[in-house]
């Protein structure tokens, strides 16, 4: 396995403390029984974007595990398993993005919102139905409305948090080329 | 506010149990309860649970809260389940049994009353699980016992670091909270949902930000002593196992075990009493 640098843990720590706080005390209730509009996943895209795969993959586990342990009402691992999925599709989806070079405009915003819109369709109609219907034996028409709630409700907030984000971060780097010789 | 995770000190031997064993038996247990279906297996685990919150001395005053969500979560669950598919239980066991009719596609079904009885098992024997390993557990020790039971040290060291800097994020978004709402941002049921979502970026924006300068300040510091540079670590909290340790994890194990044989003997993963 390749070794992470250390700003790469440091920055999965801190990333699941922050997915941590925001999902525990910033969920907003929504109309279908237990999901909540959550505005964490827009942070996940957002850190996903700026650290990599690996660790979007990381934050959205573990940020998830400590959330659902915090309110002990159990693990539901099909879940957190899927909220680790969208970092790390978001990750490599993202690859393209030159955030670090300061590089965003309208073109990287509307990458940005396509692939999240992407994947979260992905990880909430496809890899959370899928495990719950072989962990839990739930029906599929329930999960399919759960999961439909959730993409809709997630990507509202990533694309509304998760784009703001990426401005205001694209902003405070410098741009690659922005110095003239005199 | 200081005990996000419920961690309740009190002399038990399941307190005394390290914590890497406990995280084993927990993945365990939940592992078991969730491939099985196997109704007689599942009310005895949901005994032994309730049974386990006992030798933890754990009282119910103590978690009285997170079980009457809890109980919430199952009820909506299962209303939600017979909204949605009322014949699931006919199609899994293949027969169908009226109990009574109750309009359009809706009847309640003998079959489908114990598809939602094991359903309520299963959670029932997960959920008082978890919150035994999350009362019983130290904090502190959660990363040590990552590691211990084989996951890199430095994936554990990132668990450590969000399980130490939770509080310290809390309380500066609260800070960035109140000195936005001094300026003017309604975050209260008062503004709309839209308006909402904005208000919440306006905060999420320089704590975000500033934690961005945070994980800078952190990483340059372990760096700078050398984080990651050897193959092992130790850890302050960890402890080697004991006898009673390792008798917990083989019983789990062997759970695991017969929640599987069970399945497999079964022909099938439900187990059916109207054949």
């Amino acid at each position: 396995m390749k070794k992470f640098s250390v700003k790469t843990i440091v920055a999965i720590g801190i990333g699941a403390a922050l997915f941590f706080v925001l999902g525990r005390f910033v969920a907003i209730p929504s109309p279908v029984p237990n999901t909540s509009i959550s505005v964490q996943y827009g942070l996940l895209a957002f850190l996903a974007v700026v650290y990599g795969p690996v660790a979007g993959a990381l934050v959205g586990l573990i940020g998830h595990t400590l959330i659902d342990f915090s309110y002990g009402w159990g693990v539901w691992w099909s879940w957190v398993i899927a909220s680790g999925v969208f970092g790390l599709l978001m990750g490599i989806a993202a690859k393209t993005l030159k955030m670090e070079e300061g590089e965003l405009g309208k073109k990287g915003l509307i990458k940005f919102n396509i692939s999240q819109l992407v994947c979260h369709l992905i990880c909430w109609l496809a890899v959370a139905p899928v495990l719950d219907v072989y962990m839990m034996g739930e029906p599929w028409d329930k999960l399919i409305a759960q999961g439909l709630m959730a993409a809709v409700a997630n990507a509202v907030t990533t694309a509304i948090v998760g784009s703001l984000l990426c401005i205001a971060y694209a902003a405070t780097k410098t741009k690659a080329g922005s110095l003239t010789k005199e | 506010m200081t005990n996000l995770f419920n961690y309740i000190d009190r002399p038990s031997p399941i307190h005394r149990l390290t914590g890497a064993c406990k995280l084993v038996c927990l993945i365990l247990w939940t592992l078991a309860a969730m491939t099985s279906f196997y109704t007689p297996l599942l009310v005895a685990m949901t005994v032994a649970a309730v049974l386990l919150f006992r030798i933890a001395r754990l009282k119910l005053k103590d978690i009285s809260v997170t079980l009457g969500i809890m109980c919430v979560y199952i009820v909506m669950n299962n209303i939600l389940i017979f909204l949605f598919s009322p014949m699931h239980g006919t199609n899994i066991y293949g027969t169908k049994t009226v109990l009574f009719h109750i309009a359009g596609p809706y009847s309640v079904t003998a079959e489908q009353l114990f598809y939602h009885l094991n359903v309520i098992l299963k959670n029932a024997c997960t959920i008082p699980i978890v919150l035994l390993f999350v009362c019983t557990t130290n904090p502190s020790e959660f990363a040590a016992s990552l590691n211990r039971i084989g996951i890199s040290y430095r994936i554990s060291y990132a668990v450590a670091l969000a399980l130490r800097y939770i509080p310290d994020i809390q309380r500066e978004y609260r800070d960035i909270s109140l000195a936005q709402q001094a300026r003017g941002t309604e975050m209260s049921k008062k503004a709309n949902l839209i308006h909402r979502l904005k208000a919440a970026s306006a905060i999420l924006i320089p704590l975000i930000l500033s934690s961005m300068e945070r994980i800078e300040t952190i990483s340059n510091a372990m760096e700078l002593r050398g984080f990651g540079k050897e193959k092992k670590r130790t850890w302050y909290s960890g402890r080697p196992f004991s006898k009673l340790d390792l008798a917990c994890m083989l019983s789990c194990a062997v759970l695991m075990l017969l929640s599987l044989t069970l399945t497999y003997l079964n022909g099938g993963r439900y187990f059916n009493p109207f054949q």
